[in-house]
């Protein structure tokens, strides 16, 4: 047998490992280290791209924001949303770069995987997306600057009944964490306001996108005032848009309605006609009009080009990286995990989506919820204002429903 | 005469097959920081190895081996979250036990086919057991996972280390090294002699009247069970698991580590996963959101150029030193 030789390859594979890793970053005073774990590869690649560019955004457009210290950014790329990517890439940047701060997560997986590291590097985690609601009990050091899933959803079901004048409404959710999140929040705001909820349809997994016929049909045969439904972007909200068209459901007086997510602003041009008159609700979109939001979106379209386009995603990025000046200012360059955690409790910031500030008891992030529906103009589908919610917070630690009793 | 020779005297240990058990333990006092990932590459050999089992050895191809991997490391999750059981190593028992049982029946009705049907089946039953865990969330978490599982010392000596990894990795490497005797012993047997020659010539295998799919089968079952203690290593050292585990990603993962390796070689595995990982770490690392390009580049020229894997470049290597010095 050939064994010999291939034991030599094993050798030199041990060598290799050495050698190639012995890549680190030498300690430089006054340098604050922040470790960002987002997907740069694979299927999240489009929101890790967008988290990014926020976070350069407000690098660019604030560029005094970190006063008179230096900031180092170290990237990880946490691949695929299996929990384990990311926490090896935690493990290293906490033990081999010995960052400071870690930011970023996108899929709740990544930042559940990682919260016990957190909690035993005593390294502050700011998290810019995962909006699984129950992920800040997890860890003392988490601060969530992004959503839960009930923030919309509760926000919806309240203005479902308050502003859209709805009685009645059947639910229709992808089946996955965050569609079961939507469900429950929407049912809790939309039946305290006095409004019913009258059937509850599973319509697949992520994955695929499937035929929507069945399930809307099934919908439009309850003939409730409002449809709310929680998929993916993309994709998915097309073929929902496709469906709601086909069926004739907007002539039976059923109004389509979904927490924000669906009209994400990347994916909002590509949706077409049959999108007009969908209402939504969300803590962004990028035709806000207050002053940040237009410069931000301005400088965006000159960076990234006229077709490219903020979203909540690069606003969270932009936030999260507000969030982490203020802290490192705060702590004039030192930081010390405690401290940050009490820096970023209460902390208030006048972002491109509102006033934002984190609830000092949760540290999870209050903020408006805007209701908008989507109208033509100029060529373009715009998401036009009709409503707002203000300070909201995550409902789910305020109700402590399911897992976010505590 | 040679060969027979050959034969018999290939199951006895050669003295530089204890070199990579000592460069895993040199990287361990060199890499202090790394382990976490080293813990990873360690798991994924474990898993590679199961496959080469019933890829390499038995000729059975699979598209689905992830859903041994899975059940061991829902196994040790579920019985830690739901019933407290964290000894971690009667829980690596657990796993091979249901992973194996998984394996034994649907080896069973599996192994009845072959090729593109058997690959087709393998999947399905993967992506089966990936929708009973995403529907039954309440039990198993589903896409979100369970998460802060802790697990009991280790031998009640060694606690699971959260931020180095230092016991998870010298854990995972005995588990390794026990794993890999069994798979040794079990290749060089005389079973394992059979299960060369079913993958060989399926009708002389009948023709000699071996009884073909009592082996093919057994060879499932075992591997199934050393696929689901690699499972249950990832959870345990992880603390965390979710329906990743389940994935085709990870199935055709490892099919990718052991064709790079080399598969139907026992050192396939370790060779396989560690340049799949390496490379894929370091060019993650260095290139943050482009490192895809390179490992694609990679894999293409070992396909193209290195049919017989990266352990397949030193054989052709050897040989063309020994033809020159004849």
């Amino acid at each position: 047998m050939n064994t010999k030789i291939w034991n030599r390859a094993n050798a030199l594979a041990a060598v290799a490992f050495a050698a190639c890793s012995l890549i680190s970053a030498g300690a430089i005073a006054q340098t604050v280290k922040l470790g960002v774990v987002l997907p740069y590869t694979g299927v999240g690649a489009e929101f890790g791209q967008q988290v990014d560019r926020g976070m350069q955004m407000f690098m660019k457009l604030n560029p005094a924001a970190f006063g008179p210290y230096k900031i180092e950014i170290i990237k990880r790329d946490s691949k695929n949303p299996s929990g384990a990517e990311a926490k090896v890439a935690v493990q290293e940047l906490v033990a081999q770069e010995k960052v400071d701060l870690l930011t970023g997560f996108i899929y709740s997986p990544d930042a559940i995987a990682s919260a016990s590291l957190a909690t035993e590097a005593k390294r502050p985690m700011v998290i810019m997306n995962a909006g699984t609601a129950w992920i800040t009990t997890l860890s003392p050091m988490i601060s969530r600057v992004s959503f839960s899933m009930w923030h919309a959803g509760h926000a919806m079901g309240e203005a479902a009944v308050k502003i859209v004048k709805a009685k009645t409404a059947v639910v229709g959710y992808t089946d996955f964490p965050p569609g079961k999140d939507s469900l429950d929040a929407f049912k809790r705001g939309f039946e305290a306001n006095g409004g019913k909820v009258i059937d509850e349809i599973p319509m697949g997994g992520p994955g695929q996108v499937p035929d929507f016929t069945p399930f809307f049909q099934r919908a439009k045969d309850k003939k409730p005032d409002v449809f709310f439904v929680f998929v993916p972007a993309g994709d998915h909200a097309i073929g929902v848009m496709k469906t709601y068209g086909a069926l004739g459901m907007r002539a039976a007086g059923i109004k389509l309605i979904g927490p924000g997510d669906i009209t994400q602003d990347i994916k909002l041009q590509a949706m077409g006609d049959n999108a007009v008159g969908l209402i939504t609700m969300h803590h962004y979109n990028a035709d806000l009009a207050n002053p940040v939001n237009k410069r931000l979106v301005e400088a965006w379209k000159k960076e990234y080009g006229p077709a490219s386009t903020p979203d909540f995603m690069g606003v969270q990025g932009y936030d999260g990286m507000a969030a982490i000046a203020h802290v490192v200012t705060t702590l004039k360059g030192k930081i010390d995990p405690d401290a940050a955690i009490n820096a970023l409790r209460g902390w208030k910031y006048d972002s491109p989506r509102g006033p934002i500030s984190i609830d000092p008891r949760t540290r999870d992030i209050v903020m408006n919820e805007y209701l908008s529906e989507i109208v033509k103009k100029d060529g373009r589908l715009y998401q036009k204002n009709i409503g707002v919610i203000t300070a909201v917070k995550d409902m789910c630690k305020e109700l402590g429903e399911g897992r976010c009793k505590q | 005469m040679i060969a027979a020779t050959e034969l018999a005297r290939r199951h006895r240990l050669r003295w530089w097959e204890a070199l990579p058990w000592i460069a895993s333990l040199a990287c361990f006092f060199a890499f202090p920081n790394y382990l976490a990932f080293g813990t990873q590459v360690l798991i994924t050999i474990l898993f590679a190895l199961s496959l080469d089992l019933v890829l390499g050895y038995a000729g059975i191809v699979t598209l689905g081996h992830a859903a041994f991997f899975g059940a061991g490391a829902y196994t040790v999750g579920m019985m830690a979250m739901h019933w407290g059981w964290n000894e971690p190593i009667s829980g690596l028992i657990a796993a091979a036990l249901v992973a194996g049982a998984i394996g034994l029946a649907s080896g069973l009705v599996l192994l009845r086919t072959h090729g593109l049907a058997l690959l087709m089946l393998t999947l399905c039953t993967m992506a089966l057991l990936e929708q009973a865990a995403n529907m039954g969330a309440a039990w198993t978490g589903g896409f979100d996972g369970m998460p802060g599982l802790s697990f009991s010392k280790i031998l009640g000596l060694f606690g699971f280390d959260v931020l180095y990894y230092r016991s998870q990795y010298l854990y995972a490497l005995a588990v390794l090294f026990a794993c890999f005797a069994i798979v040794r012993t079990l290749v060089y047997s005389s079973f394992g002699q059979s299960l060369t020659g079913i993958r060989e010539n399926l009708l002389r295998m009948h023709a000699v009247g071996a009884p073909v799919r009592v082996r093919q089968v057994l060879a499932y079952t075992v591997s199934a069970a050393l696929a689901g203690v690699a499972g249950a290593l990832f959870t345990q050292a992880n603390g965390y698991v979710n329906l990743a585990v389940l994935s085709l990603e990870r199935s055709a993962g490892v099919m990718i580590v052991l064709i790079l390796g080399g598969y139907g070689r026992l050192y396939g595995a370790f060779v396989g996963a560690i340049a799949y990982m390496l490379l894929e770490h370091v060019l993650a690392k260095a290139y943050p959101t482009a490192w895809q390009l390179g490992l694609g580049i990679t894999l293409i020229v070992v396909a193209l150029f290195a049919r017989n894997g990266v352990i397949g470049i030193f054989d052709s290597l050897r040989r063309r030193i020994e033809r020159s010095a004849r």
